[in-house]
């Protein structure tokens, strides 16, 4: 039986109808921001350039799709329909009538669900992974550029080696189905995972040292909270069985973040520099806080500026690097839908096939445009003020 | 001056040891040795002989011990046929010596690669040639290009053309090799098929027709990077006080950009692109493998996948030298560049 095809006009129709959740999600949230933009601090006035709104749209779009993905795809990322193999956008999967709107690849699965489905992945490890990487960056960045000295040399020198890492030779040697067996990936993401727990333990007690009420409240949250997740990712013995992670998803995180901590614990380091020689780390000095109190309650906030910037730029950076990941078939399981093992399996076959390529590479490449834009936009507000 | 280029070769001397020791221990892992092993023998082996192979092999030996041979400053010792009892070489195809030797990186042997049956310096450096002439092109297309858009843009802060051309060099960040490679490869060999889609063909000799594709796709990531930061010195530059007397003097908006902005725009540039090569490093091997060019990159991809340990550790060697040695030339450069800046 002969596979039937659309016109390319009702193609594009229907894969903007496809996305009618995101439209929707998408106008009430950015009608609502620009609405009360006035009270909505820094992210309010990115609304006041077309570059910041363009980059918030792009960054929410595929927020939107990676959360309504099930709604939007119309096909199962993994199922494949041997009638479908390699057929050209458009064409209409004659047992349930949908259609593959942009083809079908090698192994006959839906492109079009494949893309949706790969926005899961890269939103969900990304923004993670840059958020522990600014944990560590933090934690170690503060005491190194606050105190000087011996620490920071230590610290400098083993960010250093980190750095002069060529980042594909690292993943290379870190990300192996091989090393799962060993207990690095495990020992790694113990040691990583503790730093956001030490981070807000450490925030929480220069605070409320003197106000027991408080302190113990936040600190049994956090401590509870943390342990509850810490278990869950590095031993994967989650009593209630909710904080759970692949093996292979594990490595991929840690070593991200083991690759991009260096980077935020040099500006963070620089940042701390800078910041403790102003007047008012000066008078908090002599009131008599304690260093721990002064780096997380005077000087961090003050540096969150350029650290918010480069963390939208870093989330930019660990998609492109998990696409890398995904290209050379490292880590990633091969039948995940993932952008850049899709860019490879495409990639392959490009001589016969274009249309496979096409969708995964966009997609990647607006998402982190959008990151960028958005990141341009809010340095050029933060330098306003 | 001299003295913080000794410090600084010193501390390089040391990050290298450091790092290659931790890339020794990560090859040599059980699982890694493991598949080196039935790799290397026939199918079908049993657990001892693969064991036998190893030990056979001098995988078994210390660690430490094995990282002395390989750096040179431990004698490599001869195996041990065990059918005949007498001194035997590791791989015949490498030329091991019978005797006890030092012949470590030291000595400049950098061992014998296992999946490509040769020294590893037979393999690694033509390689290292063919990524040179590749990123030699791609230099020649990358600077010229990105200063001149960075220059453009920051000449009038705000202007349309600061606009049009610094979203544009936004959009090229956000294109990494893959996605670049692929869309020229669609563009350029498949519709238009003005171009190759496989530099395979440019190890015999380079043509417009075949090496188009990958020097372009390796540059476009860079170019955007670069003329930003070009953007930024600029645009600082032209708030000076010295350029305003410059045009309040009468001189011609062209001539005071050509002749007073340019030299003192330029400098942080310079340190972006020498910090750039450790990230072209990672582009060279995703664009020799995407457009399958036997280069540096190529080799690295093949010795990481048939953990090929020697050769491996020559491409870590290699990198993390080129990475060190650039942030060094990018650090003094600067210093001659800018006299303000005094190193102590």
């Amino acid at each position: 039986m002969p596979v039937q095809y659309i016109s390319g006009f009702t193609v594009v129709l229907e894969v903007l109808s496809r996305f009618w959740p995101v439209w929707i999600a998408l106008v009430i949230v950015m009608g609502a921001s620009f609405a009360y933009k006035k009270k909505l601090a820094l992210y309010g006035q990115l609304f006041d350039s077309g570059v910041g709104i363009v980059g918030v749209g792009i960054c929410l779009f595929w927020l939107f799709t990676a959360i309504f993905a099930a709604t939007i795809s119309p096909f199962d990322p993994l199922a494949q329909i041997p009638i479908m193999k390699d057929v050209l956008p458009g064409a209409v999967e004659p047992q349930s009538g949908l259609t593959y709107l942009f083809g079908g690849d090698k192994l006959a699965r839906d492109v079009f669900s494949r893309m949706v489905y790969g926005s899961q992945i890269v939103l969900i490890i990304a923004p993670a992974a840059t958020g522990f990487a600014l944990m560590v960056g933090i934690t170690l960045g503060l005491p190194a550029g606050y105190y000087g000295g011996k620490i920071d040399t230590v610290l400098s020198f083993l960010a250093n080696l980190v750095l002069a890492f060529p980042v594909i030779l690292l993943f290379y040697l870190l990300v192996t189905p091989g090393i799962m067996d060993t207990p690095i990936p495990y020992g790694m993401a113990g040691v990583f995972f503790l730093f956001p727990i030490i981070f807000f333990s450490v925030l929480f007690w220069t605070r409320y040292k003197n106000r027991p009420d408080r302190l113990y409240i936040l600190l049994g949250i956090t401590l509870i909270l943390g342990g509850w997740i810490y278990l869950g990712l590095v031993f994967d013995a989650d009593p209630l069985k909710i904080v759970h992670i692949d093996p292979n998803q594990l490595n991929i995180f840690v070593a991200v973040v083991f690759a991009s901590s260096p980077g935020v614990f040099r500006i963070v380091r620089g940042l701390v520099m800078d910041i403790k020689t102003r007047d008012y780390v000066a008078a908090a000095q002599t009131r008599g806080e304690s260093p721990w109190y002064i780096m997380l309650w005077e000087i961090l906030p003050n540096a969150r500026g350029p650290l918010i910037v480069d963390a939208c730029l870093r989330i930019g950076y660990t998609t492109i690097l998990l696409g890398t990941l995904g290209y050379f078939g490292l880590g990633l399981a091969p039948e995940s839908p993932d952008w850049g093992t899709a860019i490879k399996d495409a990639s392959r076959l490009l001589r016969s096939f274009i249309h496979p390529a096409l969708p995964p590479t966009i997609a990647l490449m607006s998402f982190v445009l959008g990151l960028n834009l958005l990141a341009d936009s809010l340095r050029e507000q933060s330098m306003k003020d | 001056m001299l003295s913080f280029v000794i410090r600084r070769l010193g501390t390089m001397a040391l990050t290298m040891l450091c790092l290659t020791m931790v890339v020794f221990f990560l090859i040599n892992l059980e699982p890694n040795l493991k598949k080196l092993a039935i790799s290397q023998t026939e199918m079908h082996t049993s657990a001892e002989q693969l064991e036998s192979w190893l030990v056979n092999h001098g995988y078994r030996q210390n660690f430490f011990v094995r990282y002395g041979q390989w750096l040179g400053v431990v004698p490599k010792q001869p195996v041990t046929d065990p059918a005949t009892g007498k001194p035997a070489q590791r791989f015949s195809f490498c030329n091991d010596p019978l005797v006890p030797t030092f012949a470590g990186v030291f000595q400049g042997d950098f061992g014998c690669s296992t999946k490509f049956k040769a020294t590893v310096a037979s393999k690694l450096f033509p390689a290292l040639g063919a990524t040179g002439i590749l990123m030699f092109w791609v230099l020649v297309v990358m600077v010229p290009i990105s200063l001149l858009i960075g220059i453009l843009a920051g000449m009038r802060e705000g202007s349309r053309t600061d606009r049009v051309l610094s979203v544009a060099s936004i959009a090229s960040t956000a294109t990494p090799e893959y996605v670049s490679g692929v869309i020229f490869t669609v563009i350029f060999a498949s519709w238009l098929g003005w171009l190759n889609g496989s530099a395979a063909s440019a190890s015999q000799g380079i043509t417009f027709y075949n090496f188009t594709l990958p020097v372009m796709t390796l540059a476009i990531y860079g170019i955007g990077y670069i003329a930003r930061m070009t953007r930024a010195s600029m645009v600082e530059v032209m708030t000076q006080q010295y350029i305003r007397t410059a045009r309040l003097k009468g001189l011609s908006f062209g001539s005071v950009v050509v002749k007073h902005a340019l030299r003192n725009a330029l400098i942080a540039p310079f340190t972006v692109i020498m910090l750039q090569f450790p990230w072209l490093l990672t582009g060279v091997v995703i664009v020799e493998v995407m457009f399958r060019y036997q280069g540096f990159g190529y080799t690295l991809v093949e010795a990481a996948g048939n953990n090929d340990i020697d050769l491996l550790l020559g491409c870590s060697l290699v990198s993390v030298f080129i990475v060190l040695i650039t942030q060094l030339i990018s650090d003094v450069g600067y210093a001659f560049l800018n006299p303000r800046i005094r190193v102590q």
